[in-house]
């Protein structure tokens, strides 16, 4: 398979405190294909960012280990790189746009200074050199080139956050995690840097992976979607297979407790109940078994494998296999 | 990407006057700041005074006149004489020169060693923060001036021994202080941003760490400078550290200690003088803070 660019297999992380393991990620599977936008949704503390930061390797460690598992990047697995050759794909081949605009950059160093650092550390350029692209960078993301010189303090949330964006591609990577870009962000902010991102990318030929517990994004911009709770992806597919027929009771719940503007009636919001699984005390079987509607006899002893609805969607559910 | 270098040439101009902008931002900003301003200008009366000191000093420092012994301060010796008749103004003169030199060299290495150790503790930690700093706790342990007081005697006497002594004295101040804040640096995200686009560690710590973490050193520093000059005095006071004749400030003031009584003078200018070296340095430390961080503009 040539166009796969990213392909997780088994990830497992956990993170070790004094005497308990919180088991983080527990054997994710996503591919990302080049040019495609993966979008990651799920609740806080489904793993989301701490699979993105094993990608970049990036788990803190201690506490955080990477059990077992594959990320093969570009036919290459990422987990056998020495530090070295991973200073050389981070910013470089793979980069990040951070949730938080307002601590992502640096406060006493010029943001143009800031853009030129990473476009310095992976390709041979003068100091001048970088600072040309870097202020080309700006310009490219919408803010003047003039402001070159100005301090992280002197931008809004929204500048901010863009000059984040210029600095995650300015080596033009192969691929872009993005880490909740709009949480941040109050609305029409985030439309624009929803739209920025989608036509950089577009631009740059990137590949992405979108971290978010926002549909909406998902719908927004996305090729396929991984819904993943408690460490594992219960749903994957395209968007139109997952918006239409969703098939994770999981996902089933999260779709309902979308607010319709359209609603005729005010109703109570659906919700999901219970809470996710204690990271540290994960039960067997079906992770989802004790807050699911449609629960089955086998739910509480077997985990389900991933279950091909067709080629394009997968869910980790034995309703799956009945139908 | 070659594309991208069309119409440099505008930018290019902006590049040039950025770099030299940076520092003359930091020096309207300290300009306008009237308490460091006055800080400096002292200091700067120091060095002059410490550089050109033959031309200032009215007598030689180690002249003696036995016939004009404890004069107070008049015509012939505007801050009188000493208990050998020598010239205070003149010894006051001479004196900037070790004072000012023990100070900065002491407190230089102090924030190198104490500051590098410091940083490395913090930035790597585990095993390495708990060596380093468990060293730096036995050093603490030790009061700084027995410290000071035992490596030079070890080292013996002479003013090159005594910026050592007084220096390694100060490094688990700097040590501390350094790591405490390199620790709040760290954990902040553009420090994690950085790392994600393959910053190396060396450089995450000198460019990214050190210039977010300056804010304390600097004010410890200053008020360093001020203890080293005192520390240094103290020293000589118990023959390790300067010997006489060379004049030095708490030298100075330590002899004219048994003076005090009948002579006022040759404790208080000496006393005066370190006095508003301490003041003057501190207020520029002060002022110094604030222009170097750009979140504080006004």
């Amino acid at each position: 398979m040539e166009d796969i660019l990213l392909n997780i297999k088994d990830l497992v992380v956990s993170y070790n405190a004094d005497d308990r393991t919180v088991k983080a990620v527990n054997g994710i599977n996503i591919t990302v294909k080049k040019g495609e936008t993966v979008g990651l949704v799920g609740e806080t503390g489904a793993g989301k960012t701490t699979t993105a930061k094993a990608i970049l390797r990036l788990v803190p460690n201690p506490p955080g280990k990477i059990e077992k598992g594959e990320i093969i990047f570009d036919n290459k697995d990422l987990l056998e790189n020495s530090e070295h050759e991973m200073q050389k794909i981070r910013g470089n081949k793979i980069s990040m746009i951070f949730q938080d605009p307002m601590t992502a950059l640096n406060p006493v160093i010029p943001v143009g200074e800031q853009i030129a650092e990473v476009i310095r550390l992976h390709q041979k350029v003068s100091r001048a050199e970088a600072e040309i692209l870097a202020g080309k960078m700006l310009k490219m993301v919408g803010i003047p080139q003039e402001r070159l010189n100005e301090y992280p303090h002197q931008f809004s949330g929204g500048m901010k956050q863009r000059v984040v964006i210029a600095i995650a591609l300015a080596c033009n990577p192969q691929l872009l995690i993005a880490d909740e870009p709009t949480t941040a962000l109050d609305v029409t902010i985030q439309a624009q840097i929803l739209e920025l991102i989608l036509k950089l990318k577009e631009d740059f030929n990137t590949s992405m992976l979108m971290i978010t517990h926002d549909l909406g994004v998902v719908a927004e911009i996305c090729d396929k979607v991984a819904i993943v709770y408690a460490g594992e992806v219960v749903e994957f597919g395209t968007i139109e297979e997952v918006f239409r027929h969703p098939a994770h009771p999981y996902t089933k719940g999260l779709f309902a407790a979308i607010p319709l503007i359209n609603g005729k009636k005010l109703k109570r919001l659906h919700y999901i109940p219970g809470l996710m699984p204690d990271p540290t005390n994960l039960s067997s079987g079906c992770r989802f078994n004790p807050r699911c509607d449609y629960k089955l006899d086998c739910c509480e002893k077997l985990s389900p494998e991933d279950i091909y609805i067709n080629e394009n969607h997968f869910a980790k559910c034995y309703l799956c296999a009945q139908n | 990407m070659s594309n991208l270098y069309a119409g440099s040439g505008k930018i290019n101009e902006s590049v040039k006057k950025r770099k030299k902008s940076q520092l003359k931002e930091i020096c309207i900003r300290l300009r306008r700041n009237r308490a460091a301003m006055f800080g400096l200008s002292v200091i700067l009366l120091l060095i002059i005074m410490a550089v050109f000191a033959p031309f200032i000093a009215p007598y030689n420092y180690d002249e003696q006149n036995l016939k004009m012994a404890n004069m107070f301060p008049g015509r012939e010796h505007i801050m009188g004489t000493d208990n050998f008749g020598r010239d205070i103004f003149s010894r006051i003169v001479y004196g900037s020169r070790i004072s000012l030199q023990v100070g900065f060299v002491a407190v230089g290495i102090g924030v190198l060693v104490g500051g590098t150790l410091g940083s490395f503790a913090a930035y790597y930690g585990g095993v390495a923060d708990n060596a380093i700093m468990r060293f730096i706790d036995i050093l603490l342990a030790i009061p700084s001036t027995l410290l000071a007081i035992s490596i030079a005697a070890a080292l013996g006497p002479g003013l090159t021994n005594a910026m050592i002594a007084v220096g390694v004295g100060t490094v688990p101040n700097y040590a501390r202080v350094v790591r405490a804040s390199v620790l709040t640096v760290k954990e902040q995200e553009f420090i994690e941003a950085a790392r994600c686009i393959g910053v190396k560690d060396y450089k995450i710590i000198l460019k990214h760490i050190i210039p977010n973490a300056m804010a304390p050193l600097i004010v410890q520093a200053t008020i360093g400078v001020a203890g080293a000059i005192l520390s240094a005095a103290a020293l000589s006071f118990i023959g390790l550290g300067i010997q006489p004749p060379t004049p030095e400030w708490g030298a100075m003031l330590s002899a004219g200690r048994a003076y005090i009584r009948d002579y006022w003078h040759v404790v208080t200018f000496p006393g005066v003088t370190i006095m508003l070296t301490i003041f003057s340095l501190n207020l520029f430390g002060d002022g110094l803070r604030d222009a170097l961080d750009p979140r504080l503009k006004r």
